[in-house]
Parts: C-alpha cells; structure tokens; sequence
C-alpha cells in the first residue's frame, strides 16, 4: 500500500543515524555449519523475557528517588530542607518535609503502582505457553525462555513471542497472513512468504532437518525494514543463499490470522531486541508555552526570594552596627555564635532568611499544575460530541502535558486526503486515449449491465483503440496490491467497498487501489486473486484469464507509481505502470499524451484524484536484465533501498501511455465549516498534501479555504520555469505589500492565498544559494505567507512537511503550530509541530499512536480548539497567576515582619499555617477552578470563534499581566501587614483589657490571607457550579474548624503549645472582626473596580460574550471576519 | 453485535459533570451589579466607622513615661543602673473621673520581644511542670540553662530571664494624704495560660520541686515566691510571669499589669491629684527603650484605636466615590448590554 512504503522513508528519517556496527549470525535449531563454512561462533544474544517495568523490588526507592529528585523543583524544596535539617532556621524541617514527602510519596505510590502493573503484565507475557520444535518434536515451553535460534510453530489467532523468519506455512503457497494491529494499528491483512527453500516443509521432523544459518542486522526500530540473508547448507553442497527481507519477518506483536500454523525459527530479536520492544522508547516531551512563561516567572520569583533575603541579610548587619541592638541584655548570644566569623553568619542568616521566604515558590503548584492537566484532559475523552458512532471510538489523549496549547495555535497545517477528505475514495471515470468511460451502476432505476454502461464519447472503434482499451483494463485490474478476502475469513475493520457479492471483496492499505479495482469490476473486468503467483481475471465476456505475475515494483512516495511485471497466456511480458502524471509523463515515449494531459488536468480541477497509466512491453531479454537488476538489488545488504529504486529507475522508461483515471475523495463533513471557524478564530490553515495542484486546490476551494474573493498567489514550478524563483517572489511580496499599505487597516482587506509546490518549496529552503541576489529567500517567503490567510502546499513529501512546519515555528514570531493528519506520511510534520492530531483515520493509526491528542473527524478540530483549547488555557492561566498571587500574598507580610522583629527571622505564621498554606487551606478551590471554570459558555465559544483571538499569543501570562497580579499580591500584602500592625498599635483588642501576642498577630494576618486569595478567585468564578460553591466555602469552613481544633486541644506528642486558645481569643474580640472584614474588603476592593472598569471602558471580545449570554449575541457582535463568500 | 457492544462501551458516559453542562450560576461583575453594591457597602462602612470613631473618642487614656531620660524628669536619679533598689514618684492630675474600669499598663518601646531566638528561648515542658525537665532544660534556654555553677536554671530562658520587674503603687492624694489605690492583679493574664497551658508540678509544698535549681540571674527571687499574698498565684501560673512569657507581637506594646475596679474606684478615678510610686528597675536605657505606665479603660472594641474607626470611614466613603466615577464611566461608555 501507499502508506506502507512512505512510512519506509519515515522511518529513515526518523530513526536515529544508522550505525551498521555488525550483522549477526544465527544458528537456525542451535545446529553448527557443516564443517568448512565460517567457524560456529556462538554469540550471545538477550532471553526472550519482555522487561517493560522500570524498577525492581530492590532498586526501587533509590531509584525512584533520583528520578524524582532529577525534577529541579524537587531538588530546590530538598536543598531547602536539608538547609532547615543543618542550620538553626526559622522554620522546623516539617514545615517543607512535610510537602515534600508527601509529594514525594504520591508520586511514588503512582509510580510505583503503574510499575507493579506493568510487572504484572510483563508476567503473564514471559510467561505465556509457546511452542518450540526441539528434536522433532513440538515441546511446550515459556515464552521468555526462548532463545535466538529455536523454531517455534505458531498457530491461527496465537500472537508471534518474538520476531520470526517464516520458514514454512500451513498454506500451500508458503504465506501467512498476519495482522499488525498491537503494532502500528493497521488491521489489514498483511502477507508474509516463507523462504522459498523450506516453503515446503510439513512436519516438524522436516523442519528440524533444517540446516541453515540466518545473518542479518542487528536490532533496529523501524518495523517495515529488515534486511538478512538465509544460507541453506545442503549435504556437501555450496550453502544456497536467499535473501531475507521485511515480508519474510513476523514481527512480535503481530497475530497469525487465515492460517493454520506456521513455523518460524526465532530468528534475529528476542526480548527487549524485538522491533516491538525497540518501538517502546518514550516519545520526545513537548513543551507547552504556558509552561515556558510558568519556567520564566519562577525565575522571577527565585531571584525575588533571593534578593529578598540578600536585602534582609543586608539590613540586619546595618541595623545591628550598634552593640545595643546587636545584643541587648536581654538576649544574650550563645556562646558558640559570639566564636562564629561574621561571614559564616552573614550566610547562615542568609539561608535562614531563603527558608523562611521559601515558600514563595511553592511546592504544590507543580502539583497542582500536573493534577489540572492530567484530570483536565478527561473532559476530552469524555466528550460526547467528539465521539464517532461509525469508529465506535472518541476523541484520545495521548499526553495531558499541551491541553493549553490548543488554546494557542496559530497556525494549523493539515494534510488533505483522509483529514480534509474522506479517504473514501470512489471511482469516477476512466479515459482511455482520450475516450471516457464512466461506470453507471445505476441508471434509470435498473441496474445495466457493465458493457452497456460505458459511455463511448468516440463510437469508432478501432483496432488500435481496441487494443489500448483491453491494455487499459487489464493495467489496472493487474497492478495493484489489492488482496481478495472471502467474507467468513475475516474479521476487524473492513475494507473496500461491499459489492452485494457476500463471498468475497477487496482489502488494500490503499484505498484508491480498492477504488480502482472496484470500479474496473464495474466496467466488466473482475480481479478474482492471486494464486500460485498467477493473477486471474474475469474479463467481460466472462471469460478468466491468467497472468503469470513476476515482479512487483512496489509504490513508494519518492517514485509516485508502482509497476508490475506479468507474462500473459500468449507468453508475452508485459509491465504496467500506474502513478502520478508527474512521475509518468516524462518517462512516456507514445502514446495520446495531449489528450490524456487535458483530461487529467480536467478532472485535477474537479477534484479528483488522477492516475495515470502506462504500460511498455518486454522482450525476452529485456525481461532478463529487468529481473536481473532487481534480484541484484534486494539480494543486497546494504543500501538495498537506493539499489531498488536505481533499479526501478532503469525499469521503468519508455512507456506507452494508455489513459488515467479519476477517484473522488468526498469532503469530509463540516470540514468548510470548520475551516470557517479556524479562520475565523484568527489561526492560519495551511494545507500539505502530496496531491497535484489542481486536485488540492479543487478542494481548497470546497472546504472553503480558498474563496472566491481570495488572490491566488501561484509559487510553483510552471512559473519558475517561466521566471527566476527570484523575481517571482519579489513580485508576490511586492503584490502582498502593496496591498496592505493599501488597505491599511481596514477590515475588508483582501485576503490572499498561496499555492506552492514541493519542488519550488526545496528551491526556497535551500540555503543561500551563490548569485541569487541578496538573498535568502527563506524571509521573503515567510514574509509572502504571514500576509496570507490561507496557504496550499502541493506535491509535498512526508519530509518537507516536517520541514514547513519546522520553518514557521522557527520564524521570527515563534508561532505556536498545529499539525494534523490521518497517515503514515503526517507523522513527521505531527511530531514537529508543538501540537500534533492525528485522525484516526482509514491509513492505519500510525497517525494517531503518534500524536499528541487523536480525533475521530477533522470536524472535531474546531471543538478540541475552540472549546477545549480555550477553556484549558484559561484555567491553567488563572492557576498559575493565581498561585503566583497567592503566595506573594502569603509570604510578603513575613517579610515586612522582619523589619519589626529586628531581621530575626521571626516567623509570622505558625508552623501549622505554613505548613497548610499551600497544602490544604488554598489548593482545592484553584484545583476546582481550573478544572471546572468556564468564563463563556460552550455554546457562545463555538458560535464565536473570534473570541478564541482574545487569548491568543499566550495573552493571560505575559509580563505586564503577571506584573498586575505580583503587583495585586504585593499590594494585598502590605494591606495584610500594615491594617493588622496599626490594629495591633499599643492597644488591646479585647473589652477585659488583655492582650494579645505575636502570634495572634499572625494568626489575624493569616485568617485575612486565607479569606482574601480564596475570595479573590470567586470574584474570578464566571461559573459556579456546586462544585466550586462545596470547594471555596468548604475550603473557608476547613480553615476555621482546623483553626479551632489546633488551638483548642493541647496536643500531646507536640513539643509546643503556641497556638493554644489564640484563634478563639481573637474570634471572642470585636475589633478583629470588624478589622478582618475590613481588611478583606480593602485588599479586594482595587481588583474589582479594575474589572468594573475595564469591562465599560475596553470590552474584550469575551467580555462582551460574557454579557451577550442568552440574549441574541449575532448582532450585538459582528465578526472582523466577514465571510464574503458565496 | 460484538462491535455495537464495544461501542456502546467506549461511549464517554453522558453526564452533566462529563460533558461540562453542570448547572452553574454566572455572576458577571457588571456596572449595574457593582455600583449599587458599592453605594451598599460604602454607607455600611460609613455607618460602622461613625459608630467606631464616636466609642474610641470616649475612650480616656493616660500615659507617663517614666524612662527618666530628662533630667527634669523625677525618675532620671533611676535612670543609672548602678542605683539599687531606686524608687520615683510620678504625680499628676485628672481634671474629671476617669471612667472604670480602668486597666494599668505598662509600655516598652524598642524592646524587641520578638526577636527570634529570644522567642524560642524557653522550655515548655518545664512550664508544664515537666521534672524532667527541670534537672535538664531544653537547650533552646542556651545561654540561660545553667549557671556558672551548673546548676539548672528554672524557669530557664531569656524570656523568664528577661521578666519586666518595676512594680508600681498608684495612691490619690486626697488634701496632702496619700490614699493607697488597690490594684487587682487577678485575671490579667488569658484564662487558659493559667488553668490550662502552664502548671506548676504537684509537687506540695511547691518549694520543694526547685530543689536543685536556681532561680533566673535577673530575679531578685524565686518563681515560687512571686506573690507572697496569693500562694495559687506562684511559679510557672503567676499572673504577671504568663502575662511577660506571652509575647508581643511589635517591638513597642503594652502589657497588663493591673486592673482599677474595686472599693472606691469601681466607678473609676476620680478627678484629683494622683502620685505613681515606682520601683525603678528594669534597665532600657541601654538599648534606648522607654519605659511608660498608661491608664486606659476599654469599650466594647477595646482600647483606643482610632485608626480602625477612620479606616472605615476613609473605605467607606472611598466606595461610594467609586461608585460615583463608575456611574460615570458607565454612563459615558454605554456598556452594550443594557441599553
């Protein structure tokens, strides 16, 4: 198929730099070579046990705990603790252990559980029964212990335990079919051969008479790639050797279906060397931009805490110059202090200062934060709206670590067939020679027959026509791939087109193919299959033909065609071609190339997916060279790939061109209106597609990409043939420029559309070429493409994909980048751009195992965005500003305190308090918030994409917001310290005349913090649910019970009873109520007429939508985006 | 029908909670909520700061300092720590009763109560009667746990240490006769310090658990001999001891000493000439405190504070500002939705 061959190049690319450090040489059932071959070396290769667990029993905590403290904010709360555990600190230990362990704890407890299970799971692999021939007889034996060499027999439904060369099979064509879905998701029937050789064994006593040696690579990643070689040594013979390639490998993972049994020889990986092992490796981490600014305003707030107490340090050593304040009578130094140098001092006050204010940054927020995206990206899954009924499968969630970053795309690439596009492919027309046939399969209500149906447009038949007619047919019925399955047989999806014949149809990784040999079937010619390598047709006259099939020149993207070779019952070779008009037309030497041109191009406009075809015939010597260069080829070991397609080079000329076809791929649903949407939102759409430019653009046009009113700028090859790449983008730029000085501002501007091609795009990619000027092009294009709204690259390889993506997320803005797509050949542009989508789609799920979060439908896209996107980004922005702010709030009274208590560390709060803080007393109620809060409705976000705008460019955590929030706490800070100290101002509190102590002080600072960032974030709930009411109250009534029990028992095991009866105290007086309401009230009261205000004075977008809730918003609020169309 | 199975199963289930369609309240912090809340809350604010500023106006509040830096001041012959046992007379005047009941502080300014180390410089088990601890005490009382001679110091600490230990007299003088003023000392201290908190060890007579021990460098006696009147008023639960150990919060404040409620002074301090014997001392000079006696008596919200009733005066009339220039910006920028 299709996808199966990019996938190749993928893999090329992707897999890291090949090191051929050494083939291996293996023993087929442990046997030495006949004496004379190479020594028999026995290597020694790993046991067939699966370790997919990362720790032991006994590494665990060691190694958990490096893991964990490998994290720099784990490691900054250790050092802290070990700071307070070493020097004689404000704060006990407990106060930062505390969280810390219990951090630690959680984490370990998660980790250590999703270990046992895969522990479990790994078990029941090792240990599950497999079969193994040993001296002629099957033997039962465990899968882990199996090693490199044994032959292992496998039956129907049993999964392969290791990868395997098949040596024979229960079929008598020596082939197995096999499914790859564990692997790579794909449930088509895959067929693997036996080596040739022992195709013919039956019985393990045949089997184990094998003497033989396998050499091959050693372990590699990439699953469609193997190359090896099989010496056969026969008595006293010359070894036959036979080359090994993928199709000979069954991979671990994979299921034997439609076969009896098969036997296999372990044949190059086991255990942890199997492809499916090596294909485990975690994925790259991507780095959402929230978490970037999260990164650069903690270290704001590290160099604060440090300057904080560089400047407390400082102003204790000014502030005790003199000797009576330095030590008063009543505070003698110790002994051991009075010896201390006055710098070791000046440190260790330094890092008692550093614990003290340590809680600025704060613990929880990393955990926090990790809670909100990993329960937050459920409300995905959970997502009834997203969820296919066709697929039987929602939206997934592959990592929880971007759901903010889909509230800030700006750039969307999108790959066309199967994303934009249905990928069902249908088959529209075929033209032979300039001739068109169109299948009716139904016309006037009754069904015609296949003959009657062809639509002559020329009704002289000639002998010539005739000829190139029965040629045409036979192409497409021949070259393909198709593979005929009998109904019971199968089971999974499936594939191709049912036909109303219940006995058999067609499955290809390619759905074009299917379209293409359904639609043949349509016009008279049925494929029947595949047997005994003779490919049998059922022509119009109902008559069967055989064609000896001889070579298959398979597809690749690189290529664009894919060709076999047959030798007719006449004797005749023959080789077909079909692929691209691109790759085609230049290799065809007659033919009606001006007719077929124009017909192609026709149906390019429309829509449709074209394909050419050709055919050359081959003299019996011919053929010979032909066979020769590729046995060549794929008898190689290294560079078979380059060898194979310089052989498929010197194959495939001279060709006679027969006709093409044409395929509809329908749009996918609402995939115009989607695209509306995204435009709207103000994100960029560019489409990728390996598809010709008419073909793509038809569709651009359908989904509403392009409109009728959009300037088509064209940057391909027709015109830098015409042109210099040079002075063709100039003049685009100039174009773009002149229009927007033009327009200036206004809000119809003309929006422009660009058209490249792959060729073109790799001319301006490359790097400053000599004499082209002053230039690299790469800016100028980038400046063409910000002016455009909308973008359409053609003729795209899975490569430059990748490298358009990685273009624009470099340029100069730094754009945040969406990449989605349904196949093989989107994973590398879903992997480079910092959010990836795959569809799960018809090409397999390569696509989606890849991505970051996979989606049913491309339709889906403007909910996951709009909605989820915008909401997540809007929730972890409010927690990380809101825990910014709270611990400002928290941990800047104790600073002012210091400049009351004579810099000496005094803690303000009690330990409890701080301790709680953060842990209890203020983290459910942000938790909640960002998991539920929903500032506009659903229904007004999707109505009005705009609004996804308000937030873009990461616009809730800049410097100048986070500036007002700093600013916010600081402000409530001082309000908390300074009401409380003029409060506390020489007076007594109580009507009995007692007063109150510093802790009380604290104590009534702390219940106005506490009730201040908690009412702080209601003033910010747009949306009370029952759950943020339960949390914020809940969260107030827990601080005043806990209060009240901490101070009202005396608490045995505790070494001090500070706390006792102080919070009643200061509940049983007055004036500390009326001091705590109005304290809250003051710290609250600038942030609300700062919301007042800005809403009448510069609505936002959301703003407005906030208000039009209910009412008619559409006309309250026109969108800058005027869709003119239609 | 294995497949509808399974998809019916992979269905996400179709709850509120799932789907985010929890029914929710959406308050919107709009002018037309805001302002009227503003007046609200503003003429509230107003109200209690008028009712809080008239109280603590009424309030009568004396202070004398008797630091004795001025040498025109009668304490200044104490001011030299070299004067034992040194005793000054503050006279003054009230031109009319001073209401009761009145409450008897004393003040230290710049006496930093709250210095870390000072604070934590105590042993509370050995206030909870712990003696264990009283052989060994904590070596948070470092350098008050022992003397030179090794002894244990009990109650160790600089806090114990440190015990304010002026005392005062306060007499009227009624036509050249000096008429003693009796001071309550009972109930100056929190309930709970002294029930709950802090216990002597039952040990009877309480003597005999000092045994061992010697008393702080700075008292003149004994914690088992604070108050010869009242023997349930000694060791770690006299009053005027919890009153000291119970820190203050800012380096100037006030503690209770005594309270003026009783015999002829129920109703207060009558308008007369009163003189203040005091027993001059607790050493400040030397890291430049002051030292002062002030007579206050309370209302419902306390000792006097003006700052609380012009706090919310100043917020409430600050609100019913904003909501005035609210209305206008309002007004002027017609916010879209109610018009």
């Amino acid at each position: 198929g299709v996808c199966a061959y990019v996938r190749t190049l993928l893999f090329l690319y992707l897999s890291r730099p090949e090191i051929w450090v050494d083939s291996r040489t293996i023993y087929i059932g442990h046997k030495e070579p006949p004496p004379g071959a190479e020594a028999y070396i026995p290597q020694r290769f790993p046991d067939n046990r699966i370790v997919s667990s990362k720790y032991t029993f006994w590494n665990f905590i060691p190694k958990n705990l490096f893991e964990q403290f490998r994290r720099i904010a784990n490691f900054y709360f250790l050092v802290i603790f070990l700071v307070q555990l070493i020097i004689d600190t404000p704060t006990s230990p407990v106060t930062s252990g505390l969280p810390l362990f219990f951090v630690i704890t959680v984490t370990a407890i998660k980790q250590g559980y999703e270990d046992w299970l895969r522990h479990k799971a790994d078990c029941s692999i090792n240990e599950c029964p497999v079969d193994v021939v040993q001296r002629g007889k099957v033997v039962r034996t465990q899968s882990h212990k199996l090693r490199v060499g044994d032959i292992v027999m496998v039956r129907e439904d049993e999964t392969f335990p290791c990868d395997l060369i098949l040596l024979s099979s229960s079929r008598p064509d020596g082939t197995c079919y096999v499914t790859t879905a564990s692997l790579d998701g794909e449930s088509s029937h895959k067929t693997y051969y036996a080596v040739p050789d022992t195709m013919a064994f039956r019985t393990e006593q045949e089997v184990d008479s094998l003497h033989a040696t396998i050499e091959c690579e050693q372990p590699q990643p990439d699953l469609y790639k193997f190359v090896g070689r099989i010496n056969i040594y026969k008595d006293r013979e010359e070894p036959v050797a036979r080359t090994l390639g993928a199709e000979n490998l069954l991979l671990r993972g994979a299921t034997l279906k439609n076969t009896q049994y098969i036997y296999g020889t372990v044949a190059v990986y086991t255990g942890m060397e199997t492809k499916m092992a090596l294909n485990y490796q975690s994925k790259s981490q991507k780095r959402s931009a929230v978490e970037k600014s999260m990164n650069a305003f903690l270290i704001v707030y590290l160099f604060i805490l440090i300057s904080k107490a560089v400047i407390n340090t400082v102003l204790k050593y000014a502030w005790q110059w003199s000797p009576d304040r330095d030590e008063p009578w009543y505070n003698h130094r110790t002994e051991n202090e009075r010896q201390r140098h006055v710098v070791i001092r000046a440190f260790t006050d330094f890092l008692a200062f550093m614990v003290l204010f340590n809680y600025i940054i704060p613990v929880s927020m990393y955990v926090t934060v990790e809670m909100q995206k990993f329960l937050g990206s459920y409300f995905i899954t959970w997502d009834e709206e997203m969820f296919d009924d066709e697929l039987g499968e929602g939206a997934q969630v592959n990592t929880s670590d971007l759901n903010e970053e889909l509230g800030q795309v700006e750039y969307v690439f999108t790959d066309k067939t199967g994303t934009l596009t249905e990928n069902n492919m249908e088959f529209i027309e075929c033209c032979v020679d300039g001739n068109v046939y169109i299948p009716h399969a139904i016309c006037n209500g009754q069904i015609l027959s296949a003959a009657s149906s062809i639509d002559m447009i020329d009704s002289s038949p000639g002998g010539y026509r005739r000829e190139h007619e029965d040629l045409f047919f036979r192409a497409l019925c021949l070259c393909h791939t198709v593979q005929v399955k009998e109904e019971e047989t199968v089971d999974g999806i499936k594939r191709g087109i049912h036909q109303g014949r219940p006995t058999s149809f067609y499955i290809s990784s390619s759905p074009d193919e299917v379209a293409l040999v359904e639609g043949m079937k349509r016009l008279g010619y049925t494929y029947l299959r595949l047997k005994d390598s003779y490919m049998e047709i059922l022509n119009k006259d109902d008559e069967i033909e055989r064609f000896q099939l001889l070579h298959v020149l398979n597809f690749d993207s690189v290529r664009r065609r894919m060709s076999v070779i047959v030798k007719s019952s006449s004797g005749d070779y023959l080789l077909f071609c079909k692929g691209a008009d691109s790759s085609i037309f230049p290799r065809v030497v007659s033919g009606k190339v001006e007719q077929v041109r124009a017909r192609v191009e026709q149906n390019a406009v429309e829509g449709l997916r074209t394909l050419c075809v050709a055919y050359k015939k081959l003299s019996e010597s011919e053929y010979q060279e032909a066979c020769h260069h590729l046995t060549e080829a794929k008898l190689a070991l290294q560079d078979r790939e380059q060898r194979l397609a310089h052989a498929y080079d010197i194959i495939e000329r001279e060709f006679v061109l027969l006709g093409a076809t044409a395929v509809e791929d329908r749009l996918q649903e609402k995939a115009a209106d989607t695209i509306e949407s995204l435009h709207k939102a103000g994100m960029k759409v560019w489409v990728l597609t390996g598809d010709k430019m008419e073909t793509a653009a038809a569709t651009c046009y359908a989904s509403k990409l392009f409109r009728r009113s959009t300037q088509i700028l064209e940057l391909t090859k027709k015109r830098t043939e015409e042109q210099s790449l040079h002075d063709v983008l100039f003049e685009l730029n100039r174009t773009v420029i002149r229009q927007r000085s033009m327009s200036g501002l206004s809000v119809d501007c003309l929006d422009f559309g660009l058209i490249i091609d792959g060729a073109t795009l790799s001319a301006v990619l490359k790097p400053n070429q000599e004499g082209a000027g002053n230039g690299n092009y790469r800016e100028i294009f980038l400046e063409i493409c910000r002016n455009c709204s909308a973008v359409l690259c053609c003729r795209m390889a899975p490569l430059q994909k990748a490298q358009i993506v990685k273009l624009i997320k470099a340029s100069k803005e730094h754009p945040i980048t969406l990449a989605i797509g349904d196949g093989a050949n989107d994973v590398s542009m879903i992997l480079e751009a910092h959010v990836g989508i795959g569809i799960m789609g018809k090409e397999g799920r390569q696509a989606a195992r890849n991505s970051d979060y996979a989606i049913p439908k491309f339709k889906h896209l403007k909910k996951i965005l709009l909605v989820h996107g915008h909401y997540y980004y809007i929730r972890i922005a409010e927690l990380v500003q809101y825990f910014f702010y709270k611990n400002v709030c928290f941990i800047f009274p104790q600073f002012l305190y210091q400049f009351f208590c004579g810099f000496s560390q005094q803690p303000l709060y009690d330990t409890a308090y701080l301790t709680l803080y953060n842990i209890s007393f203020t983290s459910l109620p942000i938790l909640l918030y960002s998991l539920v809060e929903q500032h506009v409705s659903m229904e007004t976000l999707k109505r009005e994409p705009t609004l996804y705008r308000d937030i873009a460019k990461n616009s809730l955590l800049r410097w100048p917001v986070f500036l007002y929030w700093t600013c916010l706490g600081v402000f409530d800070a001082v309000i908390f310290f300074f009401g409380a100290y003029f409060l506390f101002d020489n007076t007594t509190f109580t009507s009995n005349g007692q007063m109150f102590g510093n802790w009380t002080f604290g104590t009534l600072v702390f219940t106005v913090l506490v009730f201040t960032v908690t009412l702080k974030l209601a003033l910010d709930t747009h949306h009370w649910t029952w759950i943020n009411h339960f949390f914020i109250w809940g969260s107030l009534l827990f601080y005043v019970i806990f209060s009240l029990l901490w101070g009202g028992i005396i608490w045995p095991f505790l070494n001090y009873q500070r706390m006792y009866y102080v919070f009643m105290q200061m509940l049983s007086s007055g004036p500390a109520w009326l001091s705590i309401i109005l304290l809250i009230t003051v710290s609250l009261l600038p942030d609300v007429i700062k919301k007042v205000l800005c809403r009448s004075m510069c609505p936002t977008a959301t703003e407005r939508a906030q208000v039009g809730v209910g009412e008619t918003a559409d006309f309250t609020f026109q969108p800058l985006y005027d869709p003119i169309d239609e | 029908m294995v497949k509808e199975e399974q998809e019916t199963a992979n269905r996400p289930d179709n709850t509120a909670f799932t789907q985010q369609r929890l029914p929710a309240w959406q308050p919107m912090l709009s002018a037309g909520i805001v302002i009227p809340g503003f007046v609200l809350i503003g003429l509230a604010f107003i109200g209690i700061g008028v009712a809080l500023f008239v109280t603590t106006r009424s309030i009568q509040v004396l202070e004398l300092d008797y630091s004795g830096v001025e040498q025109s001041s009668p304490c200044f012959k104490c001011s030299d720590t070299s004067t034992k046992n040194c005793v000054c007379n503050m006279n003054f005047n009230l031109d009319k009763l001073f209401e009761g009941p009145v409450f008897f502080y004393y003040g230290l300014s710049n006496y930093f109560q709250n210095f870390r180390r000072y604070g934590v410089s105590k042993d509370l088990d050995q206030l909870s009667g712990n003696l264990d601890n009283f052989e060994n005490p904590t070596d948070d009382c470092v350098p008050f746990q022992y003397d030179a001679n090794k002894k244990p110091i009990v109650p160790c600490g600089a806090v114990a240490n440190s015990i304010f230990n002026d005392t005062f007299k306060l007499y009227q003088i009624i036509g050249g006769t000096k008429k003693p003023v009796p001071l309550d000392g009972k109930g100056i201290a929190w309930w709970t310090d002294y029930n709950i908190k802090n216990r002597n060890p039952s040990v009877t007579p309480l003597k005999n658990a000092f045994n061992g021990t010697v008393q702080p460098s700075n008292w003149p006696k004994p914690a088992y001999e604070l108050d010869p009147t009242d023997p349930a008023n000694n060791g770690f639960i006299n009053q005027d001891f919890l009153v000291w150990m119970r820190r203050a919060a800012l380096p100037n404040f006030r503690k209770l000493y005594r309270r003026i409620a009783e015999e002829d002074y129920a109703q207060g301090l009558p308008a007369g000439n009163y003189s203040l014997e005091i027993a001059y001392n607790y050493p400040v000079l030397s890291f430049d405190g002051r030292k002062k006696v002030v007579l206050s008596n309370v209302s419902w919200m306390g000792g006097k504070n003006e700052f609380l009733g012009i706090a919310y005066l100043v917020i409430g009339s600050l609100c019913v500002v904003m909501s005035v220039v609210m209305l206008i910006v309002y007004a002027k920028f017609k916010f879209p939705d109610e018009e």
